[in-house]
């Protein structure tokens, strides 16, 4: 430790680059927590215990839709409550580019869901209206749509019966904004009729895309589920009952590999950062040769030399990493409550805290490695006489 | 009784490439304890890499030297690393400060290769500074002193962990003729009053004045002077 001060100066000597590559470091490993996060999210999907409300689905696929008769199967399973159910519904509004959130909902559907801010009004006039939509405030806003406007929607899955092309009208019943900001992402969302979906649909009636449980207790959820799935074991249309969370991640999840696609941004964020704290060590072990020979003279050895440059290397991009490190787990909060609920980060952990040194230790070594080897190489005399 | 430093029939040829040029030609010196030797010589003539080869810098291609009894032209790397850091202090022409450290902390640097603590080595620091009479300067950066004030942080720095020789490669060569003589001045003091060795390489025959023998190379071979 009592060489930290040489440490030290030797970063202090090019104030500016140094700063500048522990900011690109600092946001490297920034990028590395948040994402690490993401990460976590997707694999975490909550646990179910404690939960009211479950998602009942296929297990194989979440668009492999569920037959209608196992509404009446899981309502009569002990510890539900209420079953209502949804289906997901394709379509954009004007352009294909306003692709729309939109589910086909049963019409019990906001008893379970009472946290929408549906009110009692709007859903009379939703249910007065057999092509009536409910339109989250924010996509309301986006399109400029009233109560009472009509709203054409090209069909993306689900081709008309009637008229055998893919374009549904629509009127909007109400507008609904969500009283609490953790369900704020719902405003995102269209609602329309599973009843008028099912009777108009070319194909696929009499199905279901999934099924909402709300249960008794909370506490027994776990064994609820279990129960649930247990009704369709080992048959064509087997269940994965889950919370909301966890399906909610499972359409994410399709997208693709999400550690995979993590990984690969981080990968390529790591080596840009390998390149770049590369260069900087490079140079500041060349500029200061003369430097690096005195203390040779003075008799530091050519390990003793390696190890400062070494040390200097893993000590700038531990800085960096630390701080990018720390500012992601402040920030993780806010990112959480930008997405309205949608994703929900969970704090930067032990684990991730201990992935991350490992990953400075990492860049700091094989970053320091080549010019640290350079400066134990280097001969006295001929770097004295500038050769 | 033997020489301090004992030099016989060293060698030194350097390879570059397929060429390989011999630069010193069997020499051999005695330089005894006490002396302050001036070695001069034209350029090119192979004073430094003598100089390096007595401060252990570099080894010879043959030949044999020996310091205080112990042969140093056998010891390489790490061995003789250790060896400079007891037993020689280096000045150079351009004083080698590390730019970024006080002069304090410049004079320092040779003692953080001992056991002594933060606060010993701050003394001992102190007081050399105080013997190359800067005191007040411990606190300055190089950039912010003279060209003869480095080369006196240096001189502290070269004698703070008590070596057995001070090696000085043309320490007046970069100064003006006032900022030489209180070098040489200060050489002068170490030698008698502290009985420091010293070998000193001068292009320079008044700073060669300052010293109790002269030597002059030519062509890598030691001629007799006058002196
Ligand atoms: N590492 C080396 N490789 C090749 N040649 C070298 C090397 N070091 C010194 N020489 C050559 O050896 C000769 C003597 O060099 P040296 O530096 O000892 O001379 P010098 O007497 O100190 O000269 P000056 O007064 O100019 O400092 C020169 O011709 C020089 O080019
Ligand atoms: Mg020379």
């Amino acid at each position: 430790m009592k060489y930290l001060h040489l440490v030290w100066a030797a970063l202090m000597r090019r104030k500016t680059r140094t700063v500048l590559t522990i900011l690109s470091v600092l946001a490297a490993f920034l990028l590395f927590g948040l994402l690490d996060g993401v990460r976590a999210a997707f694999n975490a999907g909550g646990t179910i215990a404690g939960v009211d409300r479950l998602v009942v689905a296929s297990r194989f696929s979440i668009i492999q839709p569920l037959p209608e008769s196992l509404i009446a199967q899981v309502q009569s399973v002990p510890g539900v409550r209420r079953v209502t159910w949804g289906n997901w519904f394709g379509g954009y509004y004007q352009e294909p580019k306003n692709q729309l959130i939109m589910f086909a909902v049963a019409a019990n559907y906001f008893d379970i869901y009472d946290d929408y801010g549906v009110t009692a009004s709007m859903r009379a006039a939703f249910d007065r209206s057999r092509t009536g939509v409910l339109v989250g405030a924010t996509i309301a806003r986006r399109f400029g749509l009233k109560v009472g406007d009509k709203f054409p929607v090209m069909g993306a899955i689900y081709p008309d019966k009637a008229t055998g092309e893919a374009s549904w009208q629509f009127d909007v019943a109400g507008i609904f904004e969500t009283p609490s900001s953790k369900m704020r992402a719902h405003e995102q969302e269209i609602l329309m009729h599973w009843k008028y979906l099912d009777e108009a649909s070319a194909y696929g009636s009499g199905t279901v895309g999934w099924l909402i449980v709300q249960v008794a207790d909370p506490a027994q959820s776990a064994v609820v589920a279990q129960r649930i799935d247990d009704l369709t074991k080992n048959s064509d249309h087997e269940t994965k009952t889950q919370t909301e969370k966890a399906f909610n991640l499972s359409f994410a999840k399709q997208i693709g590999d999400i550690g995979l696609i993590v990984g690969a941004i981080i990968g390529a964020v790591f080596f840009t950062l390998l390149l770049l704290t590369g260069n900087t060590m490079a140079q500041a072990v060349r500029e200061r040769i003369p430097e690096l020979a005195t203390l040779k003279t003075l008799g530091f050895t050519d390990r003793s030399v390696l190890g400062l440059v070494f040390f200097e290397s893993v000590l700038l991009v531990v800085i960096g990493g630390v701080l990018g490190l720390a500012l992601s787990s402040t920030l993780i909060p806010a990112v959480s409550a930008a997405s309205g609920g949608m994703l929900e980060l969970p704090p930067i952990g032990v684990r991730t805290w201990l992935i991350g040194f490992a990953l400075m230790l990492a860049v700091g070594a094989i970053v320091g490695v080549l010019p640290a080897l350079r400066a134990m190489r280097l001969r006295i005399v001929d770097a004295l006489a500038g050769r | 009784m033997s020489a301090l430093v004992e030099i016989r029939d060293v060698s030194k040829v350097y390879t570059r490439g397929r060429q390989s040029v011999e630069v010193l030609h069997g020499v051999s010196l005695d330089i005894q304890q006490g002396d302050f030797l001036a070695l001069m010589g034209p350029s090119g003539s192979g004073k430094t890499t003598l100089l390096n080869l007595i401060g252990g810098l570099d080894s010879p291609t043959s030949g044999g030297i020996s310091v205080a009894g112990q042969r140093i032209d056998t010891l390489r790397g790490a061995a003789l690393a250790r060896w400079r850091a007891v037993h020689v202090g280096f000045i150079f022409q351009f004083y080698n400060l590390l730019p970024m450290l006080t002069a304090q902390k410049n004079v320092e640097v040779p003692l953080l290769l001992t056991k002594l603590p933060a606060a010993e080595r701050k003394r001992h620091a102190a007081i050399a500074l105080q013997l190359v009479s800067l005191s007040d300067r411990a606190q300055h950066k190089p950039a912010e002193l003279s060209g003869g004030q480095q080369q006196r942080v240096a001189i502290a720095r070269a004698i703070i962990s008590d070596p057995t020789l001070l090696v000085c490669d043309e320490p007046t060569g970069d100064l003006d003729r006032q900022s030489a003589e209180e070098v040489l001045n200060l050489l002068e003091v170490l030698n008698r009053e502290h009985g420091k060795t010293i070998i000193m390489v001068t292009h320079d025959p008044k700073a060669a004045q300052h010293a109790t023998h002269t030597l002059h190379l030519e062509k890598g071979t030691l001629v007799e002077s006058a002196a």
